[in-house]
């Protein structure tokens, strides 16, 4: 295959990329969108297999195999709970190896190189390598706090900004020595002091940014394959790359919106720092048990369920399926609430409705439903916290004071199913369950909502 | 003030405005009552109810001689138009849009006329909207009839002597009306099919347990008020195309479209009472205002010749008294609790009120009708989010951040370009050629990802970590290299890019299969 035509390939799978992330505008173009990208990808990786620069080795078969293999185990097995998680470890795959690609360029340099293009390539490798690895171990440890591996809360440790400093500037010293010909191990102890960056990055953030992290670690992924694209003189790399880094850099401004968040603020570490909140709560929190939130469903007609993280955990969205579909047969007017940073992933509630069958044109977004709080009857909130809480429109000293809400105290009455008395992964007090229409249910959401089936047939 | 309520005089009008009920309340808003003997009698209400509730019963001469405010259900005659005394309050049903001359007539009358039809659709004036109680209690009744004229169950029963299907009724139009129409229908157990031009009552039709037949067609029937208004030519071909497929399975069809102001809509021609099963009923409740079947005869029930029975009744809820009053009666008293602010016994007429304004079309004999468009619209539309501040702050708020944007804008660009510049100046051109590739790529992202809607966060996510597995091709451009580590380092990175490849695609895939529209 000659180079032309290898470029008119690439050219083909760029475009087929580009119309694979705006089909998913709306869900159902989505569904051919993905065949798009999944077509662009062959195209690219076997013209590049039959192009011209390839030299063929032997172990290059096995390695895609065992690859799609593992991709497609862990795919099938994964629980649609675990799609955080997922996400994030898939990302440290793209930046380990980006980290790769780059020493390998820097041990092979390409020949035929004037003074000027030996710099910038270089350049060009050490931004691959540092973004890669940054992008590696910071997926790494999203990994391990989304399946709690490692404790959800952030690590504070003191001076970490100075440290992170430090750090960077140690990075720009070997890089310049690595620019300098101080030889390979510049890049590699650069490559190590990244790493623990991006360790202690995604360390210092709470459990609650991590919405904001994962998508943050998409874009990453996204510019280390740019970079990469730039030290290897691919165009196609650098197309995709970018695309990849724009759009995780949009839904992390997105995210970051949603919240009312400082995009700085959330990458250079979490809200540890405040967490004690001016206001005294009054008031104490009632417990309800199964009867009381059952009649109280039985007698209300219009009920939203405001799905949380503890949802996610407790594994109850079929159970809540179920109890829609029943609900809606009395011909009650159930919705859900999706508060856009609900969950640990963008649209991470969206996909767990979607996978118990809740129809999705009653899943509305926060903007949508807030207006119909005052004339709802009754609101589920099953493990989510700080979305809904009302210090954040209250309470300007409020560590999220400002962040828009969903305004559920204002409906006739509140049942929060809860697993104990703790505060949310923010580690703020919430008002909402001292109010007088609140009511909690303690227990596994799944659990609590299995025995309310039994009550409503 | 008194309040009279003379016996109506059409002898198809059994309602009454007045019920001892709505005295009682009346008369503890400081109002004295009277009514004209037997009045109320075909409402099942007696002269002896009336003067146990504390009414006066005097006869048909006094009654519009001796009322300041007069109560009635139906459009004053002629002969009664003479009996109406000066400066006297008339509430009734007027229809003053198709009743012009009369109008004219009570102008010249100096009176000051509300009129119970006019009365704006909007919330607060719910309790006194008569033209919905009305509308109910004629749905209801709509297949009551229908069911009478009809030779078979509603419902569906497998019994020893054989099976029984279930009947099909189609309601058209689902105002109030065809709502109370769809609720009885199905309570008989039918199996019920509805159709509206306005697709936002689809949630309505579907909550009385209808199944909304959708139009596939882009347009909003919608008018002001919301009622209908006309629809498009190629909008009513497909929905005559629509209707012939349902004709021949319909047993019962209920017709209630109506566009205030205007004939009713011709919508099940001769053509689809063709193909009607011989045994169908029509029951067409927009006769009265030509009717949507043409086929039909006002205040007629007559059989066509393949035995499909239409009928025209216009008196549906007259048809149901003793209801129809009771409800109406209410109405009237809400609109005079309205009207007497002060509990004393003394109407204002407030023109500054949406609902009174909008009813009222006579005030001391001049013509207050057409009303100006009420200030609340009926049913909020999705825009008017931001009523509360005025249109002119808004475009104010508009401008002074288009003007912000825009000069961040061109701080950006400008900055931009200055490092356009400098980096034009050091670098190579075969650098330059792939960072112009790089920025449109940034651009192209930008745009595209704004549009992706929120519950897809999750799948663009997975579908955009799939894509930036491209890595792959870097790594195995590497692959084969003489020095060793290269090529284990390269064969590794092709294996894990193919993990992340497959793995994202896979899971993407099946996240989308899982969205599903109810």
């Amino acid at each position: 295959m000659t180079q032309e035509l290898l470029t008119a390939l690439y050219i083909a799978a760029s475009v087929l990329f580009i119309l694979s992330l705006g089909g998913l505008s709306d869900q159902e173009k989505a569904k051919k969108a993905v065949w798009y990208g999944i077509i662009g990808m062959i195209i690219a990786i076997f013209g590049t297999i039959l192009g011209p620069d390839m030299k063929l080795d032997k172990l290059l078969i096995p390695a895609l195999v065992v690859g799609s293999i593992i991709g497609l185990v862990v795919a099938l097995k994964v629980q649609m709970t675990g799609m955080p998680q997922l996400v994030a470890a898939l990302h440290s795959f793209v930046g380990l190896a980006a980290v790769f690609i780059g020493i390998n360029s820097s041990i092979e340099p390409p020949q035929n190189l004037s003074n000027v293009e030996i710099i910038i390539h270089e350049i060009e490798i050490f931004l691959g390598v540092f973004i890669g690895a940054i992008t590696f171990t910071g997926s790494v440890i999203a990994y391990g706090k989304l399946s709690e591996l490692i404790t959800g809360k952030a690590l504070v440790l003191p001076g970490r900004h100075v440290l992170n400093i430090l750090m960077t500037l140690a990075c720009l010293v070997l890089g310049y020595m690595f620019l300098h010909q101080y030889g390979l191990w510049t890049l590699i102890a650069m490559t190590i002091i990244a790493f623990i960056i991006g360790a202690h990055l995604v360390l210092a953030i709470g459990g609650a940014d991590m919405p904001v992290v994962v998508s943050m670690l998409n874009s990453y992924s996204g510019w280390a394959a740019a970079a990469t694209g730039f030290l290897l003189g691919n165009d196609l790399l650098i197309v995709t790359g970018a695309l990849v880094g724009s759009s995780g850099a949009i839904l992390s401004y997105i995210m970051c919106k949603a919240m009312n968040r400082n995009f700085i603020s959330v990458i250079l570490g979490g809200w540890g720092d405040n967490v004690s909140s001016s206001q005294e709560i009054e008031g104490e929190m009632v417990p309800a048990d199964i009867e009381t939130v059952s009649g109280a469903l039985n007698d209300a007609q219009n009920i939203v369920i405001v799905p949380g993280y503890g949802m996610a955990v407790a594994q109850a969205q079929s159970a809540v399926s179920e109890l829609t579909s029943r609900l809606r047969n009395k011909k009650k007017n159930v919705r859900f609430a999706i508060h856009p940073v609900a969950g640990r992933l963008p649209g991470h509630m969206n996909v767990l409705l979607a996978e118990a069958k809740v129809p999705y044109d009653i899943v509305l977004e926060m903007d949508e439903i807030n207006e119909d709080f005052p004339s709802t009857d009754a609101v589920l909130i099953l493990g989510a916290n700080d979305i809904v809480n009302p210090s954040a429109q209250d309470d300007p000293n409020s560590p999220i004071a400002g962040m828009p809400v969903l305004e559920v105290w204002k409906s006739s009455q509140v049942f929060i199913f809860k697993r104990g008395q703790g505060r949310g992964y923010s580690g703020i007090e919430n008002p909402l369950f001292f109010k007088e229409n609140s009511r909690m249910v303690y227990g596994d959401a799944k659990k609590s909502l299995d025995e309310i089936l039994q009550k409503i047939s | 003030m008194i309040i009279g309520c003379p016996k109506e005089l059409s002898k198809d009008e059994k309602r009454v405005a007045l019920t001892p009920l709505s005295a009682k309340e009346l008369i503890k808003l400081g109002f004295k009552c009277q009514i004209e003997t037997k009045a109320g009698l075909e409402s099942n209400y007696s002269d002896q109810d009336y003067k146990d509730a504390g009414v006066k019963v005097i006869s048909s001469k006094d009654i519009w001689s001796k009322s300041d405010i007069i109560v009635k259900v139906r459009a004053p005659s002629n002969l009664e138009l003479k009996l109406l005394k000066p400066k006297t309050t008339l509430i009734s049903f007027i229809w003053p849009a198709q009743n012009k001359k009369l109008l004219e007539d009570l102008k010249k009358k100096n009176v000051s006329v509300i009129s119970m039809d006019m009365i704006p659709r909007i919330s607060r004036a719910q309790k006194m909207d008569a033209l919905s109680s009305m509308a109910n209690i004629a749905g209801y009744r709509a297949v009551i009839e229908a069911s009478n004229n009809f030779g078979r169950f509603f419902t569906g029963q497998i019994t020893a002597a054989g099976k029984v299907a279930p009947a099909k009724v189609l309601v058209i139009g689902a105002g109030v009306a065809g709502l109370a129409a769809i609720g009885t229908a199905q309570s008989l157990g039918a199996i019920v099919r509805a159709f509206d031009v306005r697709p936002e009552v689809a949630e309505q039709i579907e909550s009385m347990g209808a199944d909304f037949l959708l139009l596939d067609f882009d347009e909003d029937g919608s008018g002001e008020g919301g009622y209908a208004k006309p629809a498009s030519k190629e909008f009513i071909k497909k929905e005559m195309q629509l209707f012939r497929e349902q004709a021949p399975e319909i047993d019962i069809v209920i017709t209630t479209a109506l566009i205030p102001g205007k004939p009713a809509p011709l919508l099940w021609p001769k053509e689809m009472v063709k193909l009607m099963k011989p045994g169908s009923v029509v029951v067409d409740l927009a006769a009265e205002q030509g009717g949507n079947c043409d086929l039909t005869k006002p205040n007629k029930l007559y059989k066509t010749s393949n035995n499909v029975t239409i009928i025209g009744y216009t008196d549906l809820p007259s048809r149901m008294a003793t209801q129809s009053s009771n409800l109406y009666s209410t109405n009237i008293r809400h609109m005079l609790s309205d009207l007497t602010p002060d509990k004393n016994g003394k109407i204002s007429i407030n023109m500054d009120d949406d609902v009174i304004r909008g009813s009222t079309v006579v005030l001391n004999g001049k013509i207050t009708f057409p009303p100006p468009p009420p200030k609340v619209q009926a049913i909020a539309k999705h825009e008017s989010k931001n009523t509360s501040k005025t249109q002119e702050e808004i475009e104010k708020e508009e401008i002074l951040k288009q003007k912000k944007a825009g000069f961040q804008q061109l701080v950006l660009l400008i900055v931009g370009s200055l490092l356009m510049l400098l980096i034009g100046f050091y670098a190579p051109p075969s650098f330059m050629q792939h960072f112009i590739v790089f920025v449109l790529s940034c651009f192209v992202g930008f745009q595209v990802i704004w549009n992706v809607s929120h519950s897809l966060h999750t799948p663009l996510m997975a579908v955009t970590n799939a894509i930036s597995g491209i890595i792959i091709v870097g790594a195995l451009l590497q692959i084969g290299s003489s020095n060793y580590i290269v090529n284990i380092l390269a064969i590794i990175s092709v294996m894990i890019a193919t993990i992340n490849i497959v793995g994202g695609f896979l899971v993407t895939k099946r996240m989308l299969s899982m969205f599903k529209k109810s």
